[in-house]
């Protein structure tokens, strides 16, 4: 009985946040945009969020190639068909990668930063000290935030895809010796521009504003003290991590599973 | 007690919980036009609680908070938006925007407020800073200033636009002695030559006793005395004597409950 009253407090609990996330998402982003005021804490928030994440992006697209060549060569080898290579390292980053990678990569980069960020302004009285100056703090502080994770992860996970197929054709191309006529026709032959480099670009765009979202709404309704901060920030890198594993999956089954 | 012959803000029976706790209880509060009131109690009673409900950033349970015949609960977020104009609000913490200057800080309400020219918005800022003799800082990050000094810009802020109502939140607390001097000079000038109203919320009896018009004492979600400071030394309530006279022991307890001290000193030495 006890446990039973518990389920449906946690349920009443998880609903009630779920409802109070979807209501700032909505006042911070679809109620009365401003697209002037916003432009400039717009280019600010792209550099924090996005510029900032380049070296962590760009250095992990590069290993994960380089290790993607690497194995793939040592399996397709024992097929005679090493020359595919190209092809498997493009499809792998391209379809589930670059995506995924990405958005675990920018929770951890940058939803975290940005939860402690909202947080620490909540807890120091910044955001009620706008509001009392007339400011509408989920305009002013969420909405350029968001949409900055929301258009920075896409491009990220693009450049992600890239440097990953470089990092492949270093390491089978320099390395292993493999052709590269044959490495890169293989690849532009296999990978469809509809099929599936839009449909990565769907994926992270879904990523980047479930992560996004999570990150500002954890900052946005934290208990403003440092424990409450830091168990926003653990939260951010938690459910959103879980959240785009889990999406990946539906999104992976209703775009290439033929449902 | 509608002895005040002017009432800018009149609280009527204003009940707030959080998480069912209840903070307010059917509270009446009336604070006079162009005099400075100070709301004192315990911490943790709600006063800061108090400030925000009258800035509209809370929402009572029941009651009304009228501001001039406006009930602030129940207006939309544009006529908050023109009555905020009117109120300036000095944080606890000062609550500075951590990635602004001190510069840019104090001239922030007069940005998002008014369309002054540049360089009337600069006069306007640096006279406000020079008020609290803090001029000099103004190329600062508010993460190079002390406590004191982020509370002194703060209120520079709070007073940019001239508001007619200032709500100070523990202004002194964490102040040297030559600038709480300063501060309570400060809140004094300007409520006599700006005639603003001030609410101060505040610890520092002797402070608060000084420059405060009319008193009220909050504990136990509800007023439990108000007057001006003489009728308040006059009170014989024991809880009000404490609080005023700063004892530990009385019908507020200081002491969180626990077992006898001695036994429990004692015990350690078995
Ligand atoms: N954001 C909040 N969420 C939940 N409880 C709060 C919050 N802010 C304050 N409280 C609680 O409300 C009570 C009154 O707080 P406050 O008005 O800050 O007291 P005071 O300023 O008199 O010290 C305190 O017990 C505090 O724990
Ligand atoms: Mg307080």
């Amino acid at each position: 009985m006890e446990s039973l009253a518990r389920l449906g407090r946690f349920g009443l609990n998880n609903l009630a946040s779920l409802g109070r996330s979807g209501m700032i998402l909505f006042q911070a982003i679809v109620a009365r945009p401003q697209p002037l005021t916003m432009f400039p804490l717009l280019v600010q928030q792209i550099y924090f969020v996005g510029v900032l994440s380049l070296i962590i992006i760009v250095v992990s697209g590069l290993f994960i190639g380089m290790v993607l060549g690497l194995q793939g060569y040592t399996i397709l080898v024992d097929y005679g068909s090493e020359q595919a290579v190209g092809q498997m390292v493009a499809l792998s980053l391209v379809r589930e990668l670059a995506p995924v990678v990405t958005a675990l990569l920018f929770a951890g980069r940058a939803g975290s930063a940005l939860t402690a960020e909202i947080g620490l302004m909540k807890a120091t009285e910044q955001l009620s000290s706008l509001e009392m100056i007339g400011v509408d703090p989920l305009r002013r502080i969420i909405a350029p935030r968001f949409w900055a994770g929301f258009i920075c992860l896409p491009i990220l996970a693009a450049i992600f895809s890239i440097v990953g197929i470089y990092g492949g054709a270093l390491v089978s191309i320099e390395w292993l010796g493999i052709y590269d006529g044959s490495f890169w026709a293989n690849m532009q032959n296999s990978v469809d521009f509809a099929d599936d480099i839009v449909n990565g670009l769907i994926k992270s765009v879904v990523f980047g504003f479930v992560v996004t979202w999570i990150a500002v709404f954890q900052g946005y309704d934290c208990i403003p003290t440092s424990e409450g901060i830091s168990q926003a920030t653990t939260k951010t890198v938690v459910y959103a991590s879980l959240a785009v594993l889990g999406l990946d999956f539906i999104l992976t089954a209703v775009m290439f599973g033929e449902i | 007690m509608s002895h005040f012959e002017d009432v800018i803000i009149d609280i009527q029976q204003l009940s707030f919980s959080r998480s069912d706790r209840p903070i307010y209880n059917n509270v009446d509060i009336k604070i006079p036009r162009g005099k400075i009131t100070a709301i004192m109690g315990p911490s943790g009673t709600g006063k800061t609680t108090l400030l925000k409900l009258i800035g509209g950033q809370l929402n009572p349970d029941s009651g009304k908070i009228y501001l001039d015949g406006q009930n602030i609960p129940t207006l939309n977020r544009r006529e908050l938006f023109v009555i905020r104009e009117r109120m300036g609000m000095l944080f606890q913490s000062g609550a500075l925007f951590t990635d602004m200057s001190v510069f840019e800080n104090v001239a922030f309400p007069l940005r998002v407020h008014t369309k002054l020219p540049e360089d009337m918005i600069r006069d306007i800022v640096l006279m406000k800073l020079e008020a609290v003799g803090l001029r000099g800082a103004s190329e600062l990050m508010p993460s190079e200033l002390s406590g004191g000094m982020a509370r002194r810009v703060a209120l520079a802020r709070a007073i940019a636009l001239d508001p007619d109502i200032v709500m100070y939140d523990e202004p002194f607390t964490g102040q040297d002695p030559i600038a709480m001097g300063v501060l309570v000079n400060l809140i004094r000038r300007l409520n006599e030559s700006l005639g603003h109203t001030s609410i101060i919320v505040s610890h520092d009896i002797q402070e608060t006793l000084g420059i405060a018009d009319y008193i009220y004492l909050v504990a136990d979600s509800s007023v439990i005395a108000h007057g001006t400071p003489e009728e308040l030394k006059e009170v014989n309530s024991p809880q009000v004597r404490q609080f005023m006279e700063g004892l530990p022991d009385g019908p507020v307890p200081f002491h969180f409950p626990a077992v006898d001290y001695h036994d429990d000193l004692l015990q350690r030495g078995v």
